[in-house]
């Protein structure tokens, strides 16, 4: 592996002036299950590796069902599915949170550092997309905020400009009603990278027979993970029904725009955003339904 | 280069203290600088598992963690499983099966079944699989060592 000095920063603003006097050639490590293979693969120049894991605003792990979750940037994909409060309010985090890698990837790997890694297969960005989730950033002019699905920018970029990190994710309370899911097509049952991917969420009125509102999320169909806005606004005040959901599982695959590799053909992945946005809002729904 | 760093861990129970250069990982500090070699180098990038280690009680790949990240931190490896005169009981599990062939991946899969026993004493045959499905085996077809950790299970 190439040379690189190890700093572990403390605080905020320590790591925030070491990313930026260090500029591009200092690096973030969280759980390092990208970064440190990305290097040692020489796919990635880093001459600092500014460790954040002893920073106490990037393990917070805290959810109130009043103000929703806060989900520090570095907290292990482990700790987020062995909160059941969490389990319940955002099973589409969980359903990601559990296919990171396998369980000894996801004792180090979490959901903070799948955002800032910007792979547009990632698992764990569509759930934060139909979460709503809000990213916290700090830099050298102080905080900001920034919606998830503005983040990445094209493969393995991200919004953060010099000297910014990713501190942690906001997430709002779930509304009554209203569930979520993520799923992935793989051609395996374990350990592999989504073909495709797509996460929804969904919130129902008081009788769970009408769609109030719906986010759809994809991955691996475009250089970034997409917020399908257009789908996902066909849904509100429609009744639950196939002719809806197939509506806005046509509506999503005209916004994919996949490549073909060795995963699979542009093809086979317009065909299955079709099949896995149905999928996931119909498992988001069943969920609503099934709670009591 | 970078310094090398010093670093105080605990391995199997023991204080121990070594140089490393912060590009090490946890893997090489293990094998190169104190001669451990029971975890294996398999892909070196987190796919095979044949270097799973438990630090500070939770299951890792030790190809993925720096070295000089373990500085006041637990590592346990195969070699603090068993006692002088007795194997653990994974690991007579793991011979009673024949859950073994080549032996490489053997380290990995028995670390990663001590966490999940240490964690869930009673697993399913499913959570068993999905839990070692990050540990990869091309001998023996899985379907004996999935065994052995259920009778490893029983026998605890």
């Amino acid at each position: 592996m190439q040379d690189f000095s190890y700093i572990a920063a403390t605080t905020i603003p320590e790591a925030v002036a070491l990313l930026d006097e260090k500029g591009e050639s200092a690096r973030i490590l969280a759980g390092g299950t990208d970064l440190i293979v990305q290097v040692r693969e020489a796919r990635r120049d880093v001459d600092w590796m500014i460790d954040i894991k002893s920073i106490p605003e990037v393990n917070v792990l805290d959810y109130n069902a009043a103000t929703g979750l806060v989900l520090g940037a570095a907290v292990e994909c482990y700790k987020i599915y062995a909160n059941d409060a969490i389990c319940d309010a955002y099973p589409s985090l969980i359903d990601a949170a559990k296919i990171i890698g396998g369980t000894a990837i996801q004792g180090r790997a979490g959901v903070g550092g799948n955002l800032c890694n910007a792979s547009p297969a990632a698992d764990g960005i569509p759930p934060l997309i139909v979460l709503n989730a809000t990213c916290v950033i700090a830099g050298p002019n102080g905080e900001r905020e920034l919606p998830v699905e503005e983040f990445c920018t094209a493969p393995g970029q991200t919004a953060l400009q010099k000297g910014e990190m990713l501190v942690s994710l906001k997430i709002p309370a779930p509304e009554s009603n209203s569930s979520s899911y993520y799923l992935r097509f793989i051609p395996r049952n374990e350990m592999d990278i989504a073909v495709v991917g797509a996460g929804a969420s969904v919130t129902l009125d008081a009788a769970k027979e009408t769609i109030v509102s719906a986010r759809i999320a994809l991955a691996a169909v475009a250089p970034t993970p997409l917020f399908a806005e257009e789908a996902s606004a066909l849904l509100a005040g429609r009744e639950v029904s196939d002719e809806a959901i197939n509506a806005a599982a046509a509506a999503a695959q005209a916004i994919a725009r996949p490549i073909s590799d060795m995963r699979g053909t542009a093809e086979q992945r317009t065909h299955l955003v079709g099949v896995l946005t149905r999928r996931a809002l119909n498992g988001a729904i069943q969920r609503v339904q099934e709670a009591t | 280069m970078a310094r090398r760093s010093h670093v105080q861990t605990t391995i199997n129970g023991e204080t121990v203290e070594f140089l490393c250069e912060p590009r090490q990982s946890l893997l090489e500090v293990l094998r190169d600088e104190l001669h451990l070699t029971g975890a294996k180098e398999g892909c070196n990038n987190g796919n095979c598992g044949a270097c799973s280690v438990i630090l500070d009680g939770r299951l890792v790949n030790s190809c993925l963690v720096l070295g000089v990240e373990t500085e006041g931190k637990s590592v346990e490896t195969i070699e603090g499983l068993a006692a002088p005169d007795k194997l653990h009981p994974i690991q007579d599990a793991f011979l009673e099966n024949a859950a073994l062939q080549c032996g490489i991946c053997t380290p990995g899969f028995i670390m990663s079944a001590k966490a999940l026993l240490d964690q869930n004493p009673n697993p399913t045959e499913h959570e068993v699989r999905y839990w070692l499905a990050g540990n990869l085996c091309r001998c023996t077809g899985y379907d004996k060592i999935v065994r052995a950790v259920l009778d490893a299970a029983a026998a605890e």
